[in-house]
This record gives structure tokens, sequence and C-alpha cells, in this order.
């Protein structure tokens, strides 16, 4: 099965006078897992549902290889879907359900069945072919629906929201397997959350929508540690923003010049972003950046400790240690003082109003 | 730890429970006992009449009669009438409820209202309200006559197609109503996934969007096709004595002949017929069944 690759280009939708989809572009490439996140509103469902066709956007193109798409009906865009509720259909049992895409395109009968049969051993559900839709857990619905978008092996897969149904525990395991699966079978899969930390798991790319346009794409580690703005900061991951003085090229804290990793964009309100889990609890060594307070709550969370800390100056600061050690030792002392540092190498500047 | 069970929190918690269920007894009298009294006690009285002949002796003789050509007729009279009506309302009522179930809620609420505004008036206004209409010199016909399409009065009213007509407009919204909520209820992804994995749209309305509205067309059929059997003034009036169906039939048994016993036994046999009706669908498409999702 060969995967294809979608170009997206100046895609415009509006709904009454707002633009949900704000001449966004985008490029994915062929067997890549591509996560569209943003917030709700931000456009991310418009988008995918205008890859799948039952969406029209007002202009732009959509390209699946060299095939122009924007005006095709979604039948004849032979994609695989999932969405958010299943949509399994629930007058029909589990193998009748994987089969639909087969029977529609006039598979021969004895082939629907195996092939039916094959993907639900994909999805590790073999032998429940003809279970009823109302016999099954959540977690089997999800499998279910994923068999039979997979079935006539597409090579494009779309994903709205398919784990969110699912309780924590089975929606972490359910996105290694996805992952997995994506591997196995090689198409392209375009992914729909609102959960930035199942965006990370999962994704090849990443692109970050806000307001109908991309924000960044990037991979998730690029994501998480170089955000390209302060939308993308927040949004991803725990932050901490602190307000910093541009000074010359490099910036201060507090009247304290900053050990900075890159250079100091343009733009008015600068911000540093720390990311709670990259503070380190120690006297600042060369490369790192000192801060300190005063501990004012420390919450224990099962794998870390999250401890709140008063900087000074109107400046509070968020900081996670792994549970073990730091639950014994003194730090947690609400009312103690803490020496914090962080690398330089860790450290994003931006800007709240960017040039 | 163990220890005694505590027998006086056992005592109150069971004067609690006995309380609850006097409370539920007491809030179901009332309808229990207007059932009683309307509709059970005059089933079971009518039921014994039928059982006896006129000297008031137990006899079967009642329903040796029903099987005289008049009563055979007049029931198969009455089914074929009821099965038209009812294709005729699914004909009509599903297209309509398709139509609505896809109009945003406002427009959707003012339509529905339409769709119900006749079951706020009488039947007998209604049935006039065609005769009006289908009458030899009814609106119809004049309308016919001015345009020059016909020369003669047409015979639309007091035949069978005026009861039909007349019965259809009755039970229409009996058809919609459960038919317009059970398509309400379908979720839209279930159409958009059948058409995203290859389906035309055409072919996702017959394959998906219709079994899934089954449940809602199968109550309304049942509904219409069992109010029609017992149908009374409607047929009455618009097939002017020449539709005998068995509701006139008993009301002619009884105002004419005072033969109570004979008229009981019709309604006995036409409220069997009517409940293993619905025992038999209820069998066939299991519609309990269907409505688990």
């Amino acid at each position: 099965m060969r995967a294809l690759p979608i170009a997206i280009r100046d895609v415009v939708k509006s709904y009454g006078a707002s633009r949900v989809l704000d001449s966004l572009s985008l490029d994915i490439s062929e067997g890549e897992f591509m996560t569209l996140l943003g917030p709700s509103g931000s456009g991310k469902t418009t988008l995918l549902m205008a890859i799948a066709g039952f969406v029209s956007p007002e202009s732009g193109s959509i390209r699946f290889g060299d095939a122009e798409m924007i005006a095709t009906s979604p039948d004849k865009r032979g994609l695989g879907m999932v969405f958010q509720s299943y949509a399994l259909f629930p007058f029909m049992s589990v193998l009748d359900n994987v089969r639909y895409p087969l029977r529609i395109r006039g598979v021969p009968d004895g082939e629907q069945r195996r092939r039916a049969e094959a993907a639900l051993e994909t999805v590790q559900l073999a032998g429940y072919g003809d279970r009823r839709i109302h016999q099954l857990s959540g977690g089997q619905k999800q499998r279910v629906a994923l068999a039979r978008a997979i079935v006539f092996e597409p090579r494009i897969i779309l994903m709205d929201e398919p784990l969110s149904a699912l309780d924590k525990k089975l929606r972490e395991h359910m996105q290694i397997e996805l992952k997995a699966l994506h591997r196995a079978l090689g198409a392209t899969i375009v992914y729909v959350t609102h959960d930035q930390r199942e965006a990370l798991t999962m994704s090849d790319r990443i692109a970050v929508i806000d307001r109908g346009r991309i924000a960044q794409v990037d991979r998730p580690e690029a994501l998480y540690r170089r955000p390209a703005s302060l939308f993308v900061a927040d949004f991803i991951g725990e932050s901490v923003l602190l307000p910093v003085e541009r000074a010359g090229p490099g910036a201060t804290l507090q009247g304290r010049p900053l050990k900075l990793a890159g250079a100091v964009p343009p733009g008015r309100d600068l911000r540093l972003v720390i990311r709670p889990e990259l503070l380190r609890v120690a006297e600042a060594g060369a490369d790192e950046n000192g801060l300190g307070g005063e501990v004012r709550q420390a919450v224990y969370q099962g794998d870390s400790l999250l401890l709140i800390v008063d900087a000074g100056g109107g400046l509070e600061l968020r900081v996670r240690l792994p549970a073990g050690r730091a639950t014994q030792s003194g730090v947690a002392a609400i009312g103690a003082r803490v020496e914090l540092a962080l690398h330089r190498d860790d450290t994003v500047v931006l800007a709240e109003d960017p040039a | 730890m163990t220890g005694a069970p505590l027998p006086a929190n056992a005592n109150v918690l069971a004067r609690g429970r006995r309380a609850e269920q006097a409370l539920f007894a007491g809030l179901t009298l009332p309808a229990t006992l207007v059932l009683l009294v309307v509709v059970f006690l005059p089933i079971f009285w009518l039921s014994s009449l039928s059982f006896l002949d006129r000297a008031g002796d137990p006899s079967l003789e009642n329903y040796r009669r029903l099987a005289g050509d008049i009563y055979v007729d007049a029931f198969l009279v009455t089914f074929q009438i009821s099965a038209t009506v009812t294709a005729t309302c699914v004909a009509l009522g599903y297209p309509l409820a398709y139509w609505l179930a896809r109009q945003r809620p406002r427009v959707a609420n003012l339509l529905l209202i339409c769709v119900l505004l006749p079951f706020w008036t009488a039947v007998l206004v209604r049935t006039y309200a065609w005769l009006v209409l289908l009458q030899r010199r009814g609106l119809v016909n004049s309308t016919l006559q001015s345009l020059g399409i016909i020369d003669q009065p047409l015979q639309l009213a007091f035949n069978l197609q005026a009861s039909i007509i007349g019965m259809v407009h009755v039970m229409l919204p009996f058809l919609v109503l459960p038919l317009y909520a059970s398509m309400k209820a379908i979720d839209g992804d279930l159409v958009r996934a059948a058409i995203g994995l290859g389906s035309t749209p055409t072919g996702a309305f017959w394959r998906v969007f219709v079994p899934m509205s089954l449940p809602g067309l199968f109550a309304g059929v049942v509904l219409v096709f069992v109010l029609s059997l017992g149908f009374y003034v409607t047929p009455a009036l618009l097939g002017g004595g020449r539709i005998q169906m068995i509701a006139q039939r008993i009301e002619s048994t009884i105002t004419i002949f005072s033969n109570w016993g004979a008229a009981s036994a019709l309604g006995v046999v036409l409220l069997a017929m009517a409940l293993g009706l619905v025992a038999l669908l209820h069998r066939a498409f299991g519609l309990d069944r269907l409505f688990v999702r």
C-alpha cells in the first residue's frame, strides 16, 4: 500500500462573519502521522472535515498526491475515517461493520469476510465478528471503528479525537497501539486532538492551530523545547511565563542578566518560558541561571512534587521535582528558602507582541 | 472487626422501605382505579356478555355467527382499509418526517406545530371539513367546474377513497411524531461515516439512515394500523354508509338489532386481533431490541 501526501493551500472557510479557516496552508508528507492540535474552536476539526470533504471551503486547494480534491465529494476521496463517536452501525454485527467499505466497493463476499477478519485481527479483536455493537466496551468499539477504517487499505486515514471517550489508562494504551499500527500500515494519518500530551506521544509532526491559522508545525520535541510563540509555549506542556527586559542583545530578569540559548526575538513584552520540570534545586553553575525564593505550597501528585515558589517582586515559579527523594528531603517545607537553577540550553525567550 | 448485627437499624430501614413502597402505591392508585373502572371492567363485562345468548344462557352462538359472510367481509374490509391508510401514511409521512428532521430546530418546531394542529381539532370537525371539500357541490368540484376541467361533478365523497383520505388526515401525526423522534436521534456521524467509507449519499441513506429509522417507523405503523382498525366516525360519515368497517357493524348491531352479545363478540375478536398483531410485529421485528444501541 502506497501512502499519499496531502498539500493544503490557502484554504478559507467562514461561518457567518467568523473565519474558521483563515487562508490556512499545510503540507503533510506521505506516510506521516500528522496531528492537528488546538483548543476547541481553533478550526482543527473543520480542517479535518475539509480534508474529508464534509466541509466545503470557499477557496483554496487540497491535493492528495497529484490529484486536486477540493471539489470531490467525500465518498470519492477514498479515505479511512474514525469518528469521535465511533459511528458504528448499531444494527449490524461487528463483522458487517468492518466489511461495510468492502461491500460498497463490490469486493466478492468471501474476500470481504477474509479481509474483515484480518482487520479485526490487526486490532486484536479476532473472533469478535458475530458480536453486536452494544455488547462491546468503549475500547472495543474504538478498535472496531479502527478496523473498519483500515480494512480497505486506504492511503490516507483521518481520525477525529478517536480516544477522547476512553478512560485515561486505556487511552494511553491505545496511543501506543495506534502508533505501532501506523508503522505497520504505512498510511498517512491525520489525527485531531485537543490533548497536547496525546499529540506529543503519537505524532511524527504536530500542527498547532490557533484561530484558523497554523501557529507552528514541528516534531514533538522541537515544538516542546523551541515553541515559536507564546501561544504554543502556553498550550503545549506546563509553563511559567516570567516578564523579562531587553538589554542590548540579551535580556535581564529582575535586573540580572540572563544566560540564554539563542538570540532575543524582536518585539515588545518579552517573556522567559520556564518548564517546571527543567528547574533544578541547586546553586546555579557556570552555564545556569540562578533563581530562588520561598516555598509557598508543596503539592504531592504521586509521580512528582509540585512546588509553588514566591520569587519576590510578584513573581511566582512552579517547580516540578521527581517525587522520590524530594518529598523526603527538607525541600518541600513550606516557608523554606530554595535555590533553583535553569540551564542556558533550556531557556526560551518570546515576545508577547512580536514585531 | 465483626460485631453483632444491629436489629434496631434493620427495623428502621425496613420501615423506611415499606413507607416508600406505600407512597408509590398511593401515587399510582388514582390512575389504577380509573383504568380499572373505565377500561378493564367494561372489557371484562363485554367479553362476558359475548358468551351469553339472548336468553342469558352461556353459549358460543355469538361467535358462531361471526363466521357468516357479512362479518367476515367486514373484517376483511377493515383490514384492507387499515392497511391502505397505513401505507398511504408511510408514503406521505416518511418524506415529511425526514424533511422535518433536517430543519433547523426553530423551523422544525414551527413545522411540527403545523403537523400537530389537526390533533387539536375534533375528529368530527375535521371529517365535516372534508365533506365540505369533497361533496357534490363542494369546493373541489365547484373549482374544477368553474375552471372548465369537468362538466359533471365527480363523486368524491361517500365512497372508499373519501374514507381513506379522511382517515389518513387524522392518522398522519401518529406516524410522523414517532418517526420524527427516531430520526432526530440518529447520530449524523453514522451517515457521514458511511459516506466517508465510500457510500454515495443515496446509498448511505438506504443502507444506514433508513435502517436506523425503522424503530420509529414500526412504532408509527403499529399505532396507525391498530387505531385504524377501530376507526368509526370518519369512515361512517365520509363512506356515506357504503363502507362497513367493524366499528360500524358493532354500532349497528347494538342500535338497530340491540344485540349486545353479538356486538361484544365482534369487539372481543377485534381486540384479540389488534393485540395479536402487535405481538406478531414485536416477534418479527423485535421492537424492543431495535431500540438498544
